[in-house]
C-alpha cells in the first residue's frame, strides 16, 4: 500500500466535503419537512388520510434509492413534455435530481419513524392536554410532537446517517462529491485501494460527528431538566429527610 | 552466497514462469459492454462486437480458449492488475499513461475520434472530413484549436470517465467549457439526447452509430477528425506487464490475421470500414 497516496488523496477527496455536506442536509431539511406532516396523516385513523401517505413510503421504501435516481435523472429526460416545461431548469441539472430523489427518499422513511413515534405517545397525556383546553394543533405541536421526537431520536439519527452514505449514488449521475472524486482519482491513477480507502475514513469522520451531535442531542432532549444551580439544593433536601 | 542464492531464485522463478506459459490453455477477456459496435451486450445478454470477433479470432491462432467477462470502463485495468481476467480488449487505445500500469499488445485497430454537438446551437460551419493529429502540435494546427476553442466557448461537454476523450478535452477546452464525466458511453447519449450536455467527444465511429439512430437525428459531427496525441499509436489490448509469453501470442497473431485479411473482414462487418492497422510489408 502506498501510504503517501492515501494522504494525498484524502487531501484531494476533502475539497468534495462541502457538496456531500450540502447534499445530505438540504435533503435532511426538506425531507424533514416533509415527514412531519405527513407523519401525522399516515398515524391519523382517517383512510383517506393514511392511505396516500401509505402508498408514498411504499413505494419509495420498496425501491432502490439508485433506481429512483436513474427515473429522475435519466427517466424524466426522456420526456419531451418534462424537458420543454419550466420544472426542466431544475431537472436538467444533476444537483437538483440527486436533491429530489434523496429527499423523497429520505422523507419517506422518516414519516414511518415518526409515525411509530406519534402513535407511542401515551393517551393520557393527550387527554390531559385536552382537559386544560388545548386545540388540536396545540396538542400535536406542544405534546404529541416533542414526545414522540424524542423517543424516535436513535432511529432518526440512524436515517441521518444512512443519507450521509447515500448521497455518494450523485456520483453516478455526474457530480463530483466524495465518491465522485474518487472514481476521477482512481481514473488516473488505477489505484482504488488507496483512493477508496480514503474516501471510506473521510464518509467516516462525518458519521463520527454526526453520531456525536445525535448522542449531545439525546442527552440533552431525554434527560432531566438542566438545574445545575440547584443541584445541591435538591442533594440537601434529600439527605435532611434521611435525617 | 547472496549472489547465487538470487540466481537460484531468479532460475526457479524462470523455470515456474515458463511452466506456467506452458499450462496456459484459457484466458479471460474483459471487455466493457457498452460502446456499440465496439463491444457491447446484446438483448440475450451475450457481449458482441468488434472486439469480441476479433478476441476470438485471435484466440482461435494462439489456439487458446477465451471466456469474455463484462467490465466498468473505470475499473478495467485495475481488474487486470489483481489478476481477474488476463486481458482487456475494449477499444483501449496505447497510451504512455497507461503503459505506466499495464502493457500492449501491437494495434489491433486504429479509430479516429471525433466531437459531436447538438444540431441548432448556432455553432458556425466546421470541416468534419479535416483530420487533426494532436501528435507535433504546429502553429496551423493550434489555430485550428484556436478556432474549435472559440466555438465551444461556455459549452458543456460530456466524455467517457477515464477516457483519453476525457484528457484531451480537458487539455484543450476544460478552461472555456464543462466538462462532465460519465461512466458509460450510454448514459452519455442519454444526457445528450435530453439536452443537459451540448456536445461530447468520443469514438468517431460509435458516434457515428449513435448519429444513424432516431435519437442521434438531433446530433452531428463537429470539428475535424482527431487522433495522435495521447490516444497514442490504436487500440490494443491490454495485458499485465508480467505475462510476456501472452503479449508475444497475441502480437504474433495480430500481425498474422491483419496480413491475410480476417482483421479487415471483421471490421468491414462491425464499421463498414477497415479500421485494421497498416503493416509493413
Amino acid at each position: 500500500m502506498d501510504i503517501t497516496l492515501l494522504l494525498t488523496s484524502t487531501v484531494t477527496l476533502a475539497s468534495g466535503i462541502p457538496l456531500t455536506l450540502l447534499l445530505t442536509f438540504a435533503s435532511l431539511l426538506a425531507g424533514f419537512v416533509l415527514a412531519v406532516p405527513l407523519s401525522f396523516m399516515r398515524a391519523s385513523s382517517r383512510k383517506w388520510l393514511s392511505l396516500p401517505v401509505l402508498a408514498y413510503t411504499y413505494v419509495f421504501r420498496g425501491t432502490p434509492l439508485l433506481v429512483q435516481l436513474f427515473i429522475i435523472y435519466y427517466g424524466l429526460g426522456q420526456v419531451g413534455a418534462i424537458r420543454s416545461s419550466v420544472l426542466w431548469v431544475l431537472l436538467r441539472d444533476p444537483f437538483w435530481c440527486c436533491l429530489l430523489a434523496f429527499s423523497l427518499n429520505g422523507a419517506a422513511y422518516t414519516t414511518e419513524i415518526f409515525r411509530g413515534g406519534i402513535q407511542a405517545v401515551a393517551t393520557g397525556m393527550i387527554e390531559a392536554a385536552q382537559a386544560v383546553g388545548m386545540s388540536p394543533l396545540q396538542i400535536k405541536r406542544r405534546i404529541i410532537f416533542p414526545i414522540a421526537f424524542r423517543s424516535v431520536l436513535p432511529s432518526y439519527a440512524n436515517e441521518v446517517i444512512s443519507l450521509v452514505k447515500a448521497t455518494s449514488l450523485a456520483s453516478t449521475v455526474t457530480l463530483l462529491e466524495i465518491t465522485g472524486l474518487s472514481r476521477k482519482l482512481v481514473s488516473e491513477t488505477f489505484a482504488p485501494y488507496e483512493i477508496f480507502l480514503a474516501a471510506g475514513v473521510l464518509y467516516l469522520g462525518l458519521t463520527f460527528l454526526l453520531t456525536g451531535f445525535f448522542n449531545a442531542l439525546e442527552a440533552r432532549l431525554n434527560g432531566a431538566p438542566r438545574a445545575k444551580a440547584h443541584t445541591r439544593r435538591v442533594a440537601l433536601q434529600q439527605v435532611t429527610h434521611e435525617l | 552466497m547472496k549472489r547465487h542464492l538470487t540466481c537460484a531464485l531468479a532460475a526457479s522463478l524462470l523455470v515456474a514462469g515458463l511452466a506456467h506459459a506452458e499450462e496456459r490453455t484459457a484466458i479471460t477477456i474483459a471487455s466493457e459492454g457498452a460502446s456499440p459496435p465496439w463491444d457491447y451486450i446484446d438483448e440475450n445478454g451475450a457481449l458482441v462486437g468488434f472486439d469480441i470477433d476479433v478476441g476470438n479470432e485471435l484466440c482461435a491462432r494462439m489456439k487458446l480458449q477465451c471466456t469474455f467477462v463484462a467490465q466498468d470502463w473505470d475499473g478495467i485495468i485495475p481488474g487486470l492488475l489483481v489478476k481477474k481476467y488476463d486481458a482487456i480488449m475494449a477499444g483501449m487505445s496505447i497510451t504512455e499513461k497507461r503503459k505506466k500500469s499495464i502493457t500492449f499488445s501491437m494495434p489491433y485497430a486504429v479509430a479516429p475520434n471525433q466531437i459531436v454537438m447538438r444540431k441548432g446551437l448556432g455553432l458556425p460551419p466546421s470541416d468534419i472530413t479535416a483530420k487533426l493529429s494532436l501528435t507535433d502540435i504546429d502553429a496551423a494546427k493550434k489555430e485550428t484549436i484556436e478556432k474549435l476553442r472559440e466555438s465551444l466557448k461556455g459549452r458543456t461537454l460530456g466524455v467517457l470517465r477515464s477516457s483519453n476523450s476525457e484528457a484531451v478535452v480537458q487539455e484543450l477546452f476544460g478552461d472555456v467549457a464543462e466538462v462532465r464525466s460519465y461512466d458509460s458511453q450510454e448514459n452519455l447519449k442519454l444526457d445528450l439526447t435530453s439536452e443537459r450536455i451540448d456536445g461530447g467527444l468520443g469514438d468517431r465511429l460509435v458516434w457515428k452509430q449513435f448519429l444513424d439512430t432516431p435519437d442521434g437525428k438531433a446530433v452531428e459531427f463537429f470539428g475535424p477528425e482527431l487522433s495522435g496525441g495521447t490516444w497514442g499509436p490504436g487500440v490494443g489490448v491490454g495485458l499485465r506487464k508480467e505475462d510476456t509469453d501472452l503479449t508475444e501470442a497475441f502480437d504474433m497473431a495480430i500481425e498474422a490475421s491483419v496480413r491475410d485479411g480476417a482483421l479487415g473482414k471483421i471490421s468491414q462487418k462491425w464499421f463498414g470500414v477497415d479500421i485494421s492497422p497498416q503493416l509493413a510489408k
